[in-house]
């Protein structure tokens, strides 16, 4: 295992279109821990999320992130997800005609393909997707339905955590995974966040409310807006969020700046 | 005289004789007439067949038909002129000497996609025409299941073979779909076919499996003026496969195929087609011509016939596969994948003919155009006075992937009967970036993203192929629009 953290978001500059969103966020994340960002929207979270997938028509425009020591900037964005980078999507697109099933069969087959792996036994496969399914109580019917199409908002967000579960990512990124949620269903998607944190592992949980964070205990908390981190710390921090809001931060931030000028 | 005297005086006036026949043919053991077309070229190919008077006939008067008809012009492709008089109407089947020893001798793009397709060798070697002496497997394969066959009465051979042994049902069936003055490519067919399939279904039988091209595949090259003819009797019921995954291996650039199909009461004929000619290079150069001519006749009662296509070759596709519903309560289906990449033009559809009562048919059709092609649905549903409560459903379904390809939808309707019920819908999308992206986040390679992408697509479609066919024409679908994106 690589000694370099496990990622390192360095003076990140961004924009998507030409419009600046990112300006200057450090973050570093080592294997075992689980950061949280927060913040209000049009803050940068999703654009964080995007930058780090590799999405089309998100920029670096300065600064640079490095996973297990790569420049991210180098590999494309299946690359990444070979390498063990994991997006759960805040709204997962759906691909009509093609099953639920045979999509996560082509994910984890394109990994192991990539690792130099024979293709997964479909029996041994069938039988692992139904551990997790029920361990997230998805429904197997689910399972036959093309992937996303005309799933509510909670099967969506479960049909992510499913995948990553199968996935086993290194770096997980979850952006708003607990939106749309009800309380029994943020439960369930909770533990089985919690059920993939390993000491090999990392979780980057994007996220509003403080809610999730319940479930699923960070070690640092971020606050982000405008485009910056703005404050660090533990755990505690989420609970200040939902008591005051943002706007304690980002005014702390601007007289910060003022002071600074 | 001597007898060996005798003799050859006999074959000199015997070669005379064909000499006034054949005009300039020096040579009737020839095997390969020369370029262009004429009578004698027709009277040539008959007398190779050793068919009889009215078969000859019957292509004269096609021959003559098309003299005075033009090259149709209504359809979306664009190509240039095609000089009759600069092919070859007649060669035998090429001799081993003319063939690749090996595979190292065959073209190594054709065999990469043959791995990909998961060809085995032997397999890979008959088609890419390699000169195989040895008996394989499928060989045996297909004479046991000829044999199958004979216990049933199914009668399926070659056309050629079945104008020698059943001269009678292909008399009162040939031209009984298409008549020979159908259109120009169906004429020229008329005069000019060399071979094709022939299958009969006697009543009542249910044909015990999938009838196949495929099985003949060492036999004769049906060349490209192919003509099949499929009669289903009553209350029979036959699935025929036609052509194959593989990209095969051929000459002729001009391909214009007949295919008619006949369900009797009761009957049942499910066709399908997978077509992957060699569609030309990236840039556009060669390619075969497709122009095709099906069509179905549904003439009993309750009869029934399908056609399901994958269409992924060929330059230009020219092709409407139809169904006239003239049983009443017959049944017409049209389920088409047509796969335009590069510089590929296809204009296909179906024609949908409703004579008979209570008449029905179901038109589903996916289009996917890629690269710089010209995709094109071209259909009818036409409901003739009589055909009291038609129905028809049609859907046609256009998949576009990059900027610089077009789509084109030109469904017409014609009802004569105010009882028709026709429903018609159409959809033009685009492979979004979104989708791309998030199957490519989850480690799907773009390629791997597109094919699984429009097999989503095309799923209403392949879930009707049979089995056999089906997991290979999923594999083929990505194949032909690698190259496609980015």
């Amino acid at each position: 295992m690589s000694s370099a953290p496990l990622l390192q978001i360095q003076n990140l500059h961004a924009e998507v279109d030409g419009k600046a969103i990112l300006r200057g966020v450090d973050l570093v994340l080592e294997r075992g821990q689980v950061h949280a960002i927060m913040g209000p929207n049009g803050s940068g979270k999703s654009t964080l999320a995007y930058i780090l997938a590799g999405k089309d028509g998100y920029d670096i425009t300065d600064g640079r992130i490095l996973f297990e020591g790569s420049d991210l900037a180098e590999m494309d964005v299946e690359t990444r997800a070979r390498a063990g980078l994991f997006l759960g999507f805040q709204y997962p697109v759906a691909i009509d005609g093609v099953a639920t099933i045979s999509f996560l069969k082509e994910a984890v087959n394109a990994r192991r393909a990539a690792a130099g792996k024979d293709k997964l036994d479909a029996v041994a496969f069938l039988k692992q997707v139904r551990a997790f399914a029920a361990q997230l109580s998805f429904d197997e019917s689910m399972l036959k339905r093309y992937i996303n199409l005309g799933f509510s908002g909670g099967e969506k967000k479960r049909a992510e955590i499913l995948q990553m579960l199968l996935l086993e990512p290194t770096l997980a990124v979850l952006d708003e995974t607990d939106s749309g949620l009800d309380v029994d269903a943020l439960k369930t998607v909770a533990t089985g966040i919690e059920s993939l944190r390993s000491p090999e592992r990392a979780m980057l949980l994007i996220t509003h409310y403080q809610r999730l964070l319940q479930h699923v205990r960070p070690d640092y908390v971020h606050i982000m807006a405008d485009g910056n981190i703005l404050h660090s710390g533990g755990p505690e921090l989420a609970q200040k969020v939902e008591d005051g809001g943002y706007a304690e931060f980002q005014q702390s931030a601007r007289t910060a700046q003022t002071a600074q000028a | 005289m001597s007898p060996l005297a005798q003799q050859t005086v006999d074959a000199v006036e015997r070669l005379r004789d064909e000499r006034k026949k054949y005009d300039f043919f020096t040579d009737i053991e020839s095997d390969k007439a020369p370029k262009g077309l004429n009578e004698d070229i027709i009277r040539f190919i008959s007398a190779k067949k050793q068919e009889p008077e009215w078969l000859l006939e019957w292509r004269l008067r096609a021959y003559q038909r098309w003299l005075k008809m033009s090259h149709p012009d209504w359809a979306r492709v664009a190509h240039p002129p095609i000089d009759y008089q600069d092919l070859y109407y007649y060669a035998a089947p090429k001799t081993n000497v003319d063939r690749p020893k090996s595979l190292d001798e065959v073209d190594p793009e054709l065999l990469r996609t043959y791995e990909k397709l998961g060809i085995p060798l032997a397999e890979q070697e008959i088609l890419a025409g390699v000169a195989v002496d040895a008996v394989f497997d499928s060989v045996s394969v297909a004479t046991t299941f000829k044999e199958k066959l004979r216990e049933v009465g199914v009668i399926f051979s070659s056309f050629s073979e079945a104008v020698q042994e059943h001269p009678e049902l292909v008399r009162r069936y040939l031209g009984s779909v298409v008549p020979y003055s159908d259109n120009f490519f169906a004429t020229l067919n008329s005069a000019v076919f060399t071979d094709g399939s022939f299958v009969y279904i006697p009543e009542g039988v249910r044909c015990p499996m999938e009838l196949s091209t495929y099985f003949r595949i060492n036999e004769a090259n049906t060349g490209q003026f192919e003509r099949t003819l499929i009669i289903a009797e009553k209350d029979s019921y036959v699935s025929y496969l036609e052509g194959c995954t593989a990209p095969q291996r051929d000459e002729n650039q001009l391909h214009a195929a007949v295919v008619e199909l006949v369900a009797l009461d009761d009957a049942e004929i499910k066709y399908s087609t997978v077509q992957n000619w060699y569609p030309g290079d990236a840039e556009g150069k060669g390619g075969i011509y497709n122009f095709v001519t099906k069509r179905g006749d549904c003439r009993g009662d309750r009869s029934k016939i399908s056609w399901t296509q994958v269409e992924t070759g060929s330059a230009i596709t020219w092709k409407y596969p139809s169904c006239i519903l003239r049983g009443d309560n017959s049944v017409g289906e049209f389920y088409s994948i047509a796969i335009a990449n590069n510089h590929q033009q296809i204009d296909s559809g179906t024609k949908m003919l409703h004579l008979g009562k209570n008449t029905s048919s179901r038109v589903i059709s996916k289009g996917i155009s890629a690269g710089k092609s010209s995709n094109c649905y071209r259909g009818l549903v036409s409901i003739h006075p009589k055909a009291e409560s038609a129905r028809n459903f049609t859907q046609c379904d256009s998949l576009l992937i990059g900027d610089s390809t077009s789509a084109h939808t030109t469904p017409y309707i014609e009802s004569k009967n105010p009882t028709a019920l026709l429903e018609h819908e159409a959809t033009t999308s685009k492979v979004s970036e979104e989708q791309l992206f998030y199957c490519r986040q989850r480690g799907i390679g773009e390629e791997e993203a597109v094919a699984l992408i429009v097999n989503g697509f095309c799923r209403e479609v392949l879930q009707k192929l049979p089995m056999e066919f089906a997991v290979e024409a999923q594999q083929l679908v990505g194949i032909s629009l690698e190259g496609s994106i980015g």
